[in-house]
């Protein structure tokens, strides 16, 4: 028997799950699975909770449920992964032999990696919405909340989803006007960034869309410590920025059993070949989603597509030939902006998102980097579209590869101001 | 392309005004990029940084990022941003003459 192991069974290590099992012939291939938690979260809902737009109900599913039959789940940490060896040690004792393996471990969030933040604040006034239990804790915060300031303030590059800190003020614009106590409410949006986004095109898009509902944008801040007594988050240059609500989306990093592998770069994530998907230093290894190194968004869309190519060069290399599948960097995008309405954007490692329409060009339905109610009924669909065909390895209507067809190239003078 | 002239050399620079070839680099045209960021004087603790990134950039084909310029230089980050104020791996790639280190996204 042939053994592939694959780590971690979030969104991506699940939908390879799926895929491979369908491929590779049952009297061949043992196909084994380790993760740490038996529920399975739809981590893209934890934005709305905080805002009662969703529940925990919405957003946690068991992970039996999508896991294929053929294959062997252990629910437990992992030890270590000892790639010598072709072996991972289980935190339960077991030990896992592998001809291949597949590394899905994803990222967490490490707020003890500032000084001050998990102190007594934590989950009183500093919450996090990366997690289950702080999206429910600020929800909670927020139905009793009187006004005053609140920060959003991004610790350090790269997050997972570098859209969810705007997508989070503009939600709470929203929500405080609703609940008509907005002009109580000074929200700043607080980022080591030197704009709203990693992208120009889009950066000069969003700052405007801040600057429209009355958020302040703080850029170039680097956050060194959090005063809890003096409720202030104060940069490594001694910038201070004062608040009532903290709301951090704390330093992301991937799972400490990289670390204790010392197969990881100073983040965690593991050094992978950009186009192929394999690992830089082992043959038989293949990282994908969250847990790669990629100059990459870290999001479900990005590791959607990846499985397509993973699944494609995996298959190659098993039947001796070479991976020829190639990932472009693809990630795709819903941006919510309140009020009932969306953004959209479709971007690559070499092109930055632009405007225009998605997937039809010149029809749509969706619209790139312009708010529309049909791009925020997308973000919407998309929880369905992810129970029940996202996880499961099954095909979208959109290619793994960035297309060009209906986006427009902006003359560049338009953008000078963003940057 | 846009070149300017750093140190008597005309040198080809992209649109922050990175170099684009690193083997051009010297140690004068360093001082002449620290002054347009603001650097007037570069002690050895700058030097220290600048050495790292370039051993960096030919060992790995990449700047690094603060955390590993924490990690691996000796030079806390503290320390880092007030040698380079506000961007330290930005500021310190440009100094050194690589390219802006892609976890400056």
């Amino acid at each position: 028997m042939k053994k592939l192991v694959i780590l971690g069974a979030g969104l991506a290590g699940t939908m390879m799950a799926n895929k491979l099992r369908k491929s590779l012939d049952k009297n061949v291939w043992s196909i084994t699975v380790v993760d740490k938690d038996e529920s399975h979260y739809y981590q893209p809902g934890f934005l709305f909770i905080p805002f009662g737009i969703y529940t925990e109900e919405d957003v946690v599913q068991p992970k039996q449920k999508f896991f294929p039959d053929g294959v062997d789940v252990h629910y437990s940490d992992i030890n270590k992964i000892e790639p010598e060896t072709n072996r991972v040690l289980l935190e339960n004792g077991e030990n896992l032999d592998y001809d291949y393996l597949i590394i899905a471990t994803g990222t967490d969030i490490r707020p003890d990696e500032t000084e001050g933040m998990k102190d007594k604040l934590w989950h009183k006034s500093i919450f996090d919405f990366y997690t289950l239990e702080g999206a429910l804790a600020l929800a909670s915060f927020f139905e009793t909340w009187k006004g005053g300031k609140l920060v959003l303030n991004i610790a350090e590059m790269p997050i997972k989803c570098p859209v969810a800190p705007l997508e989070f003020v503009f939600l709470a614009d929203d929500f405080f006007k609703k609940k008509g106590i907005r002009d109580k409410v000074e929200i700043s949006l607080v980022t080591p960034l030197p704009d709203a986004f990693t992208k120009p095109v889009a950066a000069s898009k969003f700052g405007d869309s801040l600057s429209k509902r009355n958020i302040n944008l703080i850029t170039e801040f680097s956050i060194g410590r959090v005063d809890n007594d003096a409720m202030k988050i104060v940069s490594w240059d001694e910038r201070e920025v004062p608040f009532d609500v903290l709301v951090s989306i704390p330093t992301n990093m991937g799972t400490r059993a990289i670390e204790r592998s010392g197969i990881g770069d100073e983040f965690n994530y593991v050094p992978t070949d950009r186009h192929t998907l394999r690992a830089k230093e082992w043959e038989n290894i293949f990282v994908i989603g969250d847990a790669t190194d990629l100059p990459s968004s870290k999001a479900g869309s990005v590791a959607h597509f990846e499985g397509d190519i993973l699944f494609e060069n995996f298959m190659a290399v098993v039947e001796g030939r070479e991976p020829e599948a190639s990932f472009d960097g693809h990630a795709n995008c819903f941006i919510e902006t309140g009020n009932g309405k969306g953004l959209l954007i479709d971007f690559n490692y070499d092109t930055e998102p632009l405007p225009g329409k998605f997937p039809i060009p010149g029809i749509g339905p969706f619209t790139l980097l312009e708010e529309s109610a049909m791009n925020h009924w997308g973000k919407m669909m998309f929880r369905w579209f992810y129970w029940n065909a996202l996880i499961k390895g099954k095909e979208l209507p959109i290619d793994s590869h960035m297309s060009m067809r209906g986006k427009v190239v902006p003359d560049e003078a338009e953008f000078v101001g963003a940057k | 392309m846009t070149t300017t002239t750093l140190a008597n050399k005309t040198l080809e620079i992209d649109a922050e005004g990175f170099l684009k070839d690193h083997t051009q680099w010297s140690r004068d045209i360093a001082k002449e990029l620290a002054g347009q960021e603001g650097i007037t004087e570069l002690t050895d603790r700058h030097w220290a940084v600048v050495d790292f990134m370039r051993k960096e950039y030919e060992e790995n084909g990449d700047g690094p990022s603060i955390r590993k310029l924490t990690k691996e230089s000796g030079v806390p980050t503290k320390e880092l941003y007030q040698l380079f104020p506000k961007g330290p791996a930005k500021k310190a790639a440009k100094i050194a003459g690589i390219p802006k280190p892609t976890g400056c996204i």
